[in-house]
Parts: C-alpha cells; sequence; structure tokens
C-alpha cells in the first residue's frame, strides 16, 4: 500500500506517522504542501498532526487552500482514503471533508496526555480491526480539540454510524477531557471514505512508547 | 479603504477565554459583569473605493477565510475615518 503523508509549514508529526505505516511494512511518501499532485497510486493520504501554517487565524483555517490540498479534497470526493490525525482533523473539518467545527478546549489549557478511548462503531476501513466498546489507550496532544456539531447534524451523524471514538476513562466511563459534544473524539464522512480523530494513534504504536494500542487502528487501512 | 471584521463565535456556542476572562473579573470584584464574550477584530487596508463592492468582496473573504461559519458570525464595518 502506498501512503501519502501530507507535510505543510508546521506539521511536526509527518516522521512519526511515516515511521508508524513504515513499521507495518507499508511504502510511505512525504508529499510537500506546494506539490499539486498526490504520488501516483496513493492509497491513503495522512494529514498529520502539527500547527499547519502557525494555526494563525484558527487551527488548519489556512491549509485548506495549499496547493497539496486541492490534490486531497479532489482524492476524497473520488473516494480515495483520507486520514486526519489532531490538524489534520482539523484540516478535514475545515475543508468541509468531515461535518462540525473545531473549538478551543473547555478548560482553555494545552492538553497532552495519554486518554482513553471507546470505539463506538467499526464498520468502517479505518476501525474494522476494533470491536464496538473496545477500549484503546493513545496519546492526545491539543489545544483546539473540542470538537462541535449542531444537534440536527449530531444525530445525522449517529444514524449513519458515523461517530468513531469518544473519550472515557480505563473503565469505559465517559470522561471528557475538552468539552467535545457527547465526548467525541473522532467521526468520519457518511461515504466512510474520510477519517478525523484528535487523539494520535502513531503515537501509540510500540510498547515502549506506552501503548501499542494505535498498531489496531492503523492496521484497519492496510487490507 | 479600511474595512473592519469582527468574528464572534455564536449565540449559544460556548466561550473558554471568555468564561476565563469572566472569572477573572469576577475575583477582581467586578461583579456587575453578567458574561464575557471574546472575538477577533481583523483589520483590513483594501484598494477599493466604491464600499457597496468592498463589502461585497470582504463577505466572500469571510465566508472562505476569515469566519468558520459553521461555530462563528462575523460583521463588516466601515470604520468613519
Amino acid at each position: 500500500m502506498l501512503v501519502a503523508v501530507a507535510v505543510f509549514p508546521g506539521t511536526n508529526c509527518e516522521i512519526d506517522t511515516k515511521y508508524a505505516f513504515e513499521k507495518l511494512g507499508q511504502d510511505v511518501v512525504l508529499v510537500f504542501h506546494k506539490e499539486e499532485k498526490l504520488p501516483e497510486g496513493t492509497d491513503l493520504v495522512v494529514l498529520p498532526g502539527g500547527f499547519s501554517y502557525g494555526d494563525y487565524l484558527r487551527s488548519a483555517a489556512i491549509a485548506k487552500f495549499s496547493p497539496i490540498m486541492k490534490a486531497v479534497i479532489e482524492f476524497a470526493n473520488k473516494g480515495g482514503k483520507v486520514l486526519g490525525i489532531c490538524n489534520g482533523f482539523q484540516m478535514l473539518v475545515e475543508a468541509r471533508l468531515l461535518p462540525g467545527a473545531m473549538k478551543r478546549n473547555e478548560n482553555v489549557h494545552f492538553i497532552s496526555q495519554f486518554h482513553h478511548l471507546k470505539v463506538i462503531a467499526n464498520n468502517n476501513t479505518f476501525l474494522k480491526k476494533c470491536a464496538v466498546g473496545e477500549l484503546l489507550n493513545v496519546p492526545i496532544a491539543h489545544g483546539e480539540g473540542s470538537y462541535y456539531i449542531d444537534e440536527a447534524g449530531l444525530k445525522e451523524l449517529y444514524a449513519n454510524d458515523q461517530v468513531l471514538l469518544t473519550y472515557c476513562d480505563e473503565n469505559g466511563n465517559v470522561k471528557n477531557p475538552n468539552g467535545s459534544v457527547d465526548s467525541i473524539a473522532g467521526v468520519c464522512n457518511k461515504n466512510k471514505n474520510v477519517f478525523g480523530l484528535m487523539p494520535h494513534p502513531e503515537r501509540a504504536i510500540e510498547k515502549i512508547l506506552g501503548s501499542s494500542d494505535g498498531v489496531k487502528m492503523l492496521e484497519g487501512f492496510i487490507n | 479603504m479600511k474595512v473592519i471584521v469582527n468574528i464572534q463565535l455564536k449565540n449559544g456556542v460556548l466561550d473558554p477565554q471568555g468564561k476565563a476572562v469572566h472569572h477573572a473579573l469576577a475575583s477582581l470584584k467586578f461583579n456587575e459583569v453578567n458574561e464575557v464574550r471574546i472575538g477577533k477584530q481583523i483589520i483590513l487596508d483594501i484598494a477599493e473605493s466604491d464600499k457597496a463592492s468592498a463589502e461585497k468582496r470582504v463577505t466572500v473573504m469571510c465566508e472562505e477565510l476569515l469566519a468558520n461559519t459553521v461555530i462563528e458570525d462575523y460583521t463588516i464595518e466601515f470604520p468613519a475615518c
């Protein structure tokens, strides 16, 4: 599988993401934001974490106009698989490839810690290796990760199994670190080819990192 | 021509920054403050002399980039000077 990891000025998780997919035996290409095309044969595009364009104005507001994002949006609209992690998730909502919007954390703090997640839906590529209700322990690191969507939008998300992950404690009880609507940590689009989450599965791929729960998540993309 | 764009979180959307400042004001005994909402102001200097067409262009700028209309409202003002 060929994974294209897009790199923007201010992106800082591209190497971790590349390492994670290479460790899973995949070919990974870093693609600079000024490129207008994705590599031939790209199977998955990953928008990694960081602070694209310094997060000036709003998180990821400027990234959506970069040349590579035009190609990514086209790729996604044609059914290509796209995964946005953290700042990448923010890019996907800003580009309207995913519904909703991202707000500053409710407690106004930048949060960097391991956090448990609950799998809400697994009838999708991303989480197909996980069981519904399964708990995963994956780091989060964000200042603007409070997911917002209005009530009608939220209903629609649940109706289509688009809510993928919620934040919880180690026993699976609701524990919301940032004020996200319904403690949502990750969603996908209606067609289930665009996935976004605030936690960092690429930082949880080896026991020595504190958890390897991210492997199962990323493996979902590998046939 | 100077154009001022004010961007605010929509009514009903929680503003954590405003809440923090509200608490700080209360701890300084400014108890008369009922609520604080924090927005941002973007001042544009644009090469345009016609107000109506300037407003049209700035509206597009707001919709495309300056505001996230899922959670934010914006107003466009023309300062007197």
